[in-house]
């Protein structure tokens, strides 16, 4: 047990984490960059054809997914949701064969590009690249478990450019009507591929919009995992209580370009780029945890050798499965396979 | 049996869904207090309550957006476009992510859902309350569009599309709604989504339809045996995905001539799949051009009754292009 005091400053106990609880959140957004980390390697290595990242916003997802209960709530995610999906419960090894498009990836077979996170088994969302659609899944899964009486709790992410398609109006207006049990994460990185908020967000706040929804908007600092896990605990006990819909706007920042298609040098200016690193979710976390007395030398190098090896069994694993055959493109067009 | 109009049908066909399933809901814009602005979900609201007979905002992409989310949850929803005009918000929805859902997920998401269009013009609904609009969804790979024109399919192809697997398009031609009544099967009446209908038997030719046209063709039929001494055989083909071939084919085997009649526009309308398929697996058995009898090419159905009657489908234009295709 650390320092009393000094890990009281971190402010997780009052919240009801232990310790142990707050390490194992640091583990996860050290593995959810590892993982996005390597999967860069694995691009530039010519094994991938594309990456889309969510290093800078793993703070943010490991803190608010963390009150979810795993096999019972349900995530509609986007395509920076690498660490939401972890945990939620996919594995290094489903996103580094989902990646390489195997064809046993447990989200699409090799059909879809990567960044495509969706698995039934860990009720996630199959996600497509039109951006918002998600929304409504998420929303339809609450008013699923609203109709049922079910105890479930349905979240969804996506970024401050999403927000404004008209479906995200029509999500949040129908969820606060029925104030159904939903949790809307808005991961504000500041830019939507080339855009910055300030041409994207009238009023340059995504939270305040829940106003006229009729539910609570907070803002959050996304780069602060203890500060999320606050939102989102409230925000998932707010939609068991029958007490409706959450917006969460998480300001993160997106430490890469927009994809490995990208270059973000070419519309960002350079010291606004080198500044990103100060704002980097990880050393953030790492210093508080150390201030607190929670994280060690020792601590810090035994959770990245576990990790590293983790992440080359899944690589090792990953690049094992099978690629799909062209002879199985034809199945699960139908469920019972009509013909055209 | 019972005497019934399609809307009657549509209405049973749902309620019976709904006692069977408790996870068959109803969602759309007045479906609920009101019963429908046609009256077709009168009487469910108090019946099921307002969960499961759900008034949405004015939303079209929530509808099916939540419809699809519900049914990943699990449940059975019949989503309600008011007028299929109106399914324009959610065209996003229901062809990036209703028709795409199971083929993108390798298999593991299904969507068992369905989609009401109220659909066609004849009710004084002008460009925005009449349109027929099927042929964006029939190109759509992933859903099964299905379109009535008998109160007993009516019922018999909703029951079908609730218990798919898969989302299905149900186009209700309004008109239809109150136009006749017909027996309906009691009880439990299911027409398996796929298969035509030989609605009436011939020799001369073929008239393929669906919907409305089924209507108005089996009363060409009836002028064209009277005044010309011509045979039609109409078959309505019901499911438009998937078509049902084999009786498309079989019919044009033994008349040798084939008319496909709808109300909607003709370039790259429904009619051109099935012209292009007969013509395709079936050009031995022709002894014409295959010939097509559609609505005309503007962009929707326009206000005044003289321009109305002007735009639709009726038996005497089925007979005029039907007698054409007899003296080829």
């Amino acid at each position: 047990m650390a320092n009393t005091k000094q890990a009281e400053a971190l402010g997780h106990r009052e919240l009801g984490l232990g310790d142990d609880d707050v390490l194992a959140m640091y583990r996860q957004m050290l593995l959810a960059r590892a993982v996005d980390e390597r999967m860069w390697l694995m691009q530039r290595a010519g094994k991938i054809a594309f990456v889309i990242s969510g290093q800078g916003h793993e703070g943010a997802q490991v803190g608010i997914t963390w009150p979810m209960r795993r096999h019972q709530d349900w995530l509609a995610p986007f395509y920076r949701s690498i660490a939401a999906a972890l945990t939620f419960g996919m594995t290094a090894e489903d996103i580094v064969t989902a990646h390489l498009a195997k064809g046993d990836d447990v989200s699409s077979g090799g059909r879809q590009m990567p960044g495509h996170y969706g698995a039934k088994r860990y009720n996630i969302v199959s996600l497509s690249s039109p951006v918002g659609t998600q929304v409504l899944h998420a929303v339809g899964l609450a008013m699923g478990a609203w109709v049922r009486g079910d105890d479930m709790v349905a979240m969804t992410s996506f970024g401050e450019g999403t927000s404004n398609q008209g479906e995200i109006h029509e999500a949040m207006n129908f969820a606060g009507v029925h104030r159904l049990p939903v949790i809307f994460v808005c991961e504000n990185n500041g830019y939507a591929i080339s855009v910055p908020l300030a041409q994207q967000v009238g009023g340059l706040s995504v939270a305040v919009r829940a106003q006229g929804y009729g539910f609570p908007g907070v803002t959050v600092d996304g780069t602060d995992p203890i500060a999320c896990y606050a939102a989102g605990k409230e925000a998932h006990e707010r939609a068991r209580r029958g007490d409706g819909p959450t917006l969460i706007e998480a300001k993160v920042v997106r430490l890469t370009s927009h994809s490995s298609d990208d270059d973000q040098r070419r519309y960002r200016d350079p010291a606004e780029v080198e500044a990103l690193k100060d704002h980097d979710p990880i050393p953030l976390f790492a210093n508080r945890l150390r201030a607190a007395g929670l994280l060690t030398d020792a601590i810090e190098e035994q959770l990245r050798a576990e990790i590293k090896a983790e992440i080359n069994e899944a690589s090792r694993l990953g690049e094992a499965h099978p690629d799909p055959d062209p002879a199985t493109a034809l199945t699960h067009v139908y469920a019972d396979e009509v013909p055209s | 049996m019972t005497e019934l109009n399609i809307l009657e049908a549509i209405r049973i066909a749902i309620d019976e869904e709904m006692e069977r399933d408790p996870d068959v809901m109803l969602l759309g814009e007045d479906v609920g207090r009101k019963g429908g602005v046609f009256g077709v979900t009168e009487g469910l609201f108090a019946k099921y309550g307002e969960k499961r007979v759900l008034d949405t905002p004015l939303s079209e992409a929530m509808i099916a957006g939540a419809a699809a989310g519900a049914a990943i949850y699990g449940l059975r929803p019949i989503a309600e476009m008011q007028f299929a005009d109106f399914s324009y918000p959610a065209f996003n929805q229901i062809v990036s992510e209703i028709s795409r859902m199971r083929y993108r997920s390798n298999g593991t998401f299904g969507l068992p859902m369905v989609i009401r269009m109220p659909y066609g013009g004849g009710v004084h609904g002008a460009l925005y309350h009449s349109q027929s609009n099927e042929t964006y969804f029939t190109s759509t790979v992933g859903l099964k569009v299905v379109a009535p024109g008998t109160p007993a399919d009516a019922k018999g192809l909703l029951k079908a599309a609730v218990r798919d697997p898969d989302p299905v398009m149900f186009f209700e031609h309004k008109k239809t709604y109150r136009l006749f009544k017909a027996d309906v099967p009691d009880g439990d009446h299911v027409v398996p989504i796929g298969l035509a209908d030989v609605a009436r038997p011939g020799t001369h030719l073929s008239i393929f339809c669906y919907g409305y046209m089924r209507f108005c063709a089996l009363e060409a039929a009836e002028t064209l045996a009277r005044e010309d001494g011509l045979e039609a055989e109409v078959v309505d083909l019901r499911t438009l995905r998937p078509l049902d071939t084999a009786t498309v084919l079989a019919s044009v085997a033994h008349t040798g001539r084939a008319l496909v009649v709808h109300e909607a526009n003709r370039f790259g309308g429904f009619g051109a799949e099935v012209a292009a398929f007969i013509g395709e697996a079936g050009f031995e058995s022709l002894d014409a051009p295959v010939t097509r009898l559609a609505g005309p090419e503007v962009p929707g159905v326009p206000f005044h009754h003289n321009l109305e009657d002007w735009f639709m489908l009726n038996p005497a234009k089925i007979v005029e292009a039907a007698r054409a295709l007899a003296a080829y």
